[in-house]
């Protein structure tokens, strides 16, 4: 059986399955039924400066997709509405019941050295294993210049980083926001400002959807919206790649990541280790689902494991970050080509509609015994995947290699690239 | 050598009214299919792979875009799916109650290959036209100006209503003559009343008049009150939708005795009862034939009380025109259902059917249907013939359109008789005779008799 024990900057949990700072973490009760269930660690939900901040009525919104609910989510919530104190005690009595799992403490105070000193004193009395600062928030708290306020500006985020460093022993993790042109500004300032690890993603800033009745954007508030910030699985695409972009930056110099955005299964958690991430978090599946989800990502990662011969999550982290190239880097000569199953096919004609209408005309129909049979024809098939993608049957349509292994050949190579050096 | 497998016949005849409380009645002749929620609607819709040149849309004789009103279900935008159905077929409430689903639009669905369930077209159909006719903005259709042409339709089934539809919506003035009380044919007369509860035939028809242009005057019947040829005289065009006016006769002794009688004038007697109850109902029952006609009066007799039911067809089950669906239905409705019997006597006592012997059947090496020999007796107190219906064409006068060798009436691609003027369409024109194919027949008609119309030929 592969072992899932977890450690990244010094924190050590058994399994690599930790919630995010958001509502699933916000009491002793919650945190304990997690444990019950069988998370690894959290991360618990922002702590701030007393008085506690009042949230409004109506939080959430959510895409729901062609049947499936909560493809993705958004919350126009702030940091905990919770005294100080209140959340202290409750955390040190937890960390001393489950002294196994990891106990991360996420942090948002304003942004000056006294607030942050202040409030890091009563934190490592809890005994908690690190701080998270969050500098992701994308509404309410960044109207406050905290929040994403903060992670937008990458000196912000080295001068914090570096305060909390100097106030306290715990180990440090940066929460990014994704709200930036390019990630790795702000993760450079979190290794400059010696962060022991970076989190990321933060929600992304979005309005999920208008209410078409009372004209607002959702989560409607008596007749008007905010924007509010966006995550589930739908941002799970935007998270790897911004995961991707620092484990193979060099100067970020390996810093460890917390793997966030969208995992709800077994699988995600996999693909963010496989780009680099030490442990993931989870915040929308369980708020969809309940705790109770982690048994299918243990089990399900943990068949994986074996299956593949991998007996530490070390073995795995990070192998599909160094495949990760620009286009540049890309083999011109790699061909493949379309393949449809007869015997899968449904004769749905989709293949058939998407290249004809929005791709090459690579596939043609014919009346064949009063039913549309569908054939590629690969001097047009461009290899493009679209009708893989397409056909509703799965390995109806495979892509098969062509090319008979021609050599590599990068399109800063390519003959037919006019910014090509010429090999003389 | 005669073996019996059934009981002896009996002599005293059961037959009752009042089988049932008036609750049972209810019950029994309730929505067979309740109708999908909204909820419901959107999941199943969603199932659907909006297919390119979709096999579903292929399979159904009224061509109803499927895969676009199931999208716009998807999406909320169920009166738009209402607008795409009755576009195609304006019976599309009917049909997604009737029509035998299992054999055209869902058979053919791509979900079936898929090993799974086919997609519920008909419920969806059903949930999307239900949602339209609920609306105060149901009418969705206009006309263009008048033509000032006037168009006379025989029978105001689901062809003849189909095709003065299409017409008025092309501006013509139609005028429906139609012998029974009642518009609709056989939805509001013969359709099982579990399948169109609720009075919706005639709320669908209230629908298709509330366009304009066309008038119905009732108790007009071809070959009586009127007469073919001075429609030809009087109208522009004229269109036949009689449907089928007779039934087969099994050719036995003591076929018009008390207790036998044709399946479909005992549903008409059902259909337009006000109160169920009144109807004479016996205790052991026989009905004869494999098709849908004999599966709906098996099931409406036992839900109306009878306590043994048996359907006796000639033949083996991949032989029965009725659906598997029907069959299974009838069968969950302890309907038994004995085949290969061929109807040899029937028995009686005093001037009243107490039984029915039957000869068992096989193929012989020809393939050809033969008795062995051997019989049966069951026992009834009721049989119900339902051997198929026939075209009667003594209506038509002595200058008639052709017929063909079934002896319907012979129409071209476009519905057009062999005679100048005349166009015909429905159950009396050959083809599968179902609502939705008599939709079909009609309005592929009315825009042949406007196209005419406006070459002033015809065709
Ligand atoms: C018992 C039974 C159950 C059925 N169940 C189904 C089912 O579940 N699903 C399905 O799709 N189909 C079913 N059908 C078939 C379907 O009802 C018919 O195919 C359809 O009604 C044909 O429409 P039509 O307009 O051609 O004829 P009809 O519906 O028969 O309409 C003909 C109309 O013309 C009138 N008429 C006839 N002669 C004259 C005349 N001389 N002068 C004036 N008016 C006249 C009649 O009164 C009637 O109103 C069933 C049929 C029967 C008998
Ligand atoms: C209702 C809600 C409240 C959140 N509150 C916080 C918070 O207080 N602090 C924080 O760092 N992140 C907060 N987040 C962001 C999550 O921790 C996490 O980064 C984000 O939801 C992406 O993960 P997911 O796709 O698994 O949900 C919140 C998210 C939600 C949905
Ligand atoms: S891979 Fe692309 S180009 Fe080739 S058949 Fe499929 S859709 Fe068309
Ligand atoms: S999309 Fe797939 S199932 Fe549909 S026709 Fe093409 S190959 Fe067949
Ligand atoms: S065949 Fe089935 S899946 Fe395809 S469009 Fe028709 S209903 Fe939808």
């Amino acid at each position: 059986m592969a072992d899932l024990t977890c450690k990244i900057a010094g924190v050590t949990s058994p399994n690599p399955f930790w919630l995010a700072s958001a509502p699933p973490t916000d009491k002793e009760y919650n945190v304990v039924r997690a444990f019950k269930a069988g998370w690894g660690g959290v991360v618990w939900k922002t702590l701030g400066e007393d008085p506690p901040v009042v949230n409004v009525s109506s939080r959430y919104g959510a895409t729901h997709y062609n049947g499936t609910r909560i493809m993705g989510f958004n919350n126009i919530e702030l940091i905990t509405d919770r005294p100080l104190d209140v959340n202290l005690k409750e955390i040190e009595r937890v960390k001393k019941n489950w002294p196994d799992r990891a106990m991360v403490v996420s942090l948002m105070v304003p942004c000056n050295e006294d607030a942050w000193k202040k409030i890091l004193k009563r934190v490592e009395t809890t005994g908690c294993d690190a701080i998270e600062l969050n500098f992701g928030c994308p509404h309410g708290m960044s109207e406050r210049n905290m929040g994403s306020a903060v992670g937008q500006v990458p000196e912000y985020i080295r001068d914090v980083t570096s305060w909390c460093k100097k106030h306290c022993d715990l180990p440090v993790f940066v929460k990014l926001t994704p709200n930036i042109t390019n990630i790795l500004y702000p993760a450079r300032a979190a290794v400059e400002g010696g962060a022991d690890a970076v989190s990321l993603i933060n929600t992304i800033n979005s309005i999920t959807a208008v209410n078409l009745d009372v004209m607002a954007p959702e989560p409607v508030v008596n007749g008007v919206g905010a924007h509010g910030g966006y995550c589930g699985p739908a941002v799970k695409p935007i998270a790897l790649c911004m995961v991707a972009e620092i484990a193979r930056d060099a100067a970020c110099k390996n810093i460890p990541v917390s793997g966030i955005g969208g995992i709800s299964t077994w699988r995600d958690a996999a693909e963010f280790i496989s780009l680099g991430a030490g442990s993931v978090q989870v915040c929308t599946a369980a708020m969809h689902h309940g705790f109770k989800i982690v048994e299918e990502l243990a089990d399900g990662l943990s068949n994986w494991m074996d299956e593949k011969g991998y007996k530490s999550l070390d073995a795995f982290r990070g192998l599909a970050a160094k495949n990760f190239r620009n286009w540049n880097q890309l083999d011109m000569n790699y061909d493949i080509k379309a393949r449809i199953d007869p015997d899968k096919c449904i004769n749905c004609g989709l293949c058939h509609i998407a290249c004809e209408d929005t791709s090459h005309q690579a596939i043609s129909i014919a009346k064949q015994g009063g039913k549309n049979v569908f054939k590629v024809i690969d001097q047009e098939c461009v290899g493009c995947n679209l009708c893989m993608h397409a056909c509703p049957v799965d390995g109806c349509i495979t892509m098969e290699r062509v090319d008979n292994g021609k050599p590599y050949m990068t399109w800063n190579e390519d003959p037919r690239n006019p910014a090509a050096k010429k090999t003389a | 050598m005669s073996k019996a497998a059934g009981q002896p016949a009996n002599t005293d005849v059961d037959i009752k009214t009042g089988r049932l409380t008036p609750q049972q009645y209810d019950e029994n002749f309730g929505d067979i299919h309740p109708p999908l929620d909204g909820n419901n609607a959107v999941i199943e819709a969603n199932r659907c792979y909006f297919c390119y040149d979709a096999p579903c849309v292929q399979a159904c004789p009224t061509s109803i875009d499927i895969p676009l009103f199931i999208r716009k279900i998807s999406t909320g935008n169920v009166r738009g799916a209402a607008k795409t159905i009755l576009e195609a077929n304006i019976m599309g409430g009917a049909c997604a109650r009737v029509c035998p689903v299992e054999e055209l639009c869902e058979q053919a669905c791509v979900r079936n290959t898929q090993s799974e369930k086919p997609v519920k077209i008909g419920q969806l159909q059903r949930h999307a036209t239900d949602h339209l006719f609920a609306r105060k903005d149901a009418q969705i259709f206009t006309r263009k100006p008048a033509t000032g042409k006037k168009i006379a339709v025989v029978g105001a089934g689901p062809a003849g209503l189909a095709c003065a539809h299409q017409l008025a919506q092309d501006g013509h003035d139609i005028t429906i003559f139609e012998s029974r009380p009642k518009a609709g044919g056989l939805n509001e007369y013969g359709i099982a009343a579990y399948k169109v509860p609720d009075d919706f035939a005639q709320r669908e028809v209230d629908y298709i008049l509330s366009i304009g242009g066309i008038t119905i005057k009732h108790g007009q019947t071809l070959g009586k009150e009127i007469t073919l040829a001075q429609l030809r005289k009087d109208f522009d065009a004229v269109f036949l939708g009689l449907g089928l006016a007779g039934v087969n006769a099994l050719g036995l002794e003591g076929e018009n005795i008390k207790g036998v009688e044709n399946a479909v004038d005992y549903i008409e007697a059902l259909r337009t009862a006000k109160d169920k109850s009144k109807l004479p109902v016996g205790r052991r029952i026989v009905v004869i034939g494999g098709g849908n006609t004999a599966i709906d009066i098996a099931i409406q007799i036992k839900r109306l009380g009878a306590e043994d039911v048996t359907l006796a067809y000639r033949r083996g089950p991949e032989n029965m025109s009725a659906t598997d669906w029907e069959c299974e239905l009838a069968q969950t409705n302890d309907v038994r259902i004995r085949h290969w019997s061929i109807p040899k006597k029937i028995l009686s006592t005093g001037g009243h059917v107490t039984g029915i012997e039957f000869e068992y059947a096989q193929l012989d090496k020809s393939g050809r249907l033969t008795g062995t020999g051997d019989t049966y007796t069951l026992p009834a107190d009721q049989v119900f013939k339902a051997i198929g219906q026939t075209f009667v064409a003594a209506p038509l006068g002595h200058d008639a359109p052709q017929l063909t060798k079934k002896g319907r009436i012979a129409i071209d691609h476009d519905g057009l008789t062999s005679l100048g003027g005349v166009w015909a369409g429905g159950d009396c024109t050959e083809g599968q005779d179902l609502t939705v194919a008599a939709v079909a027949g009609g309005k592929r008609a009315a825009l042949a008799i406007t196209r005419a119309l406006k070459e002033k030929k015809y065709g």
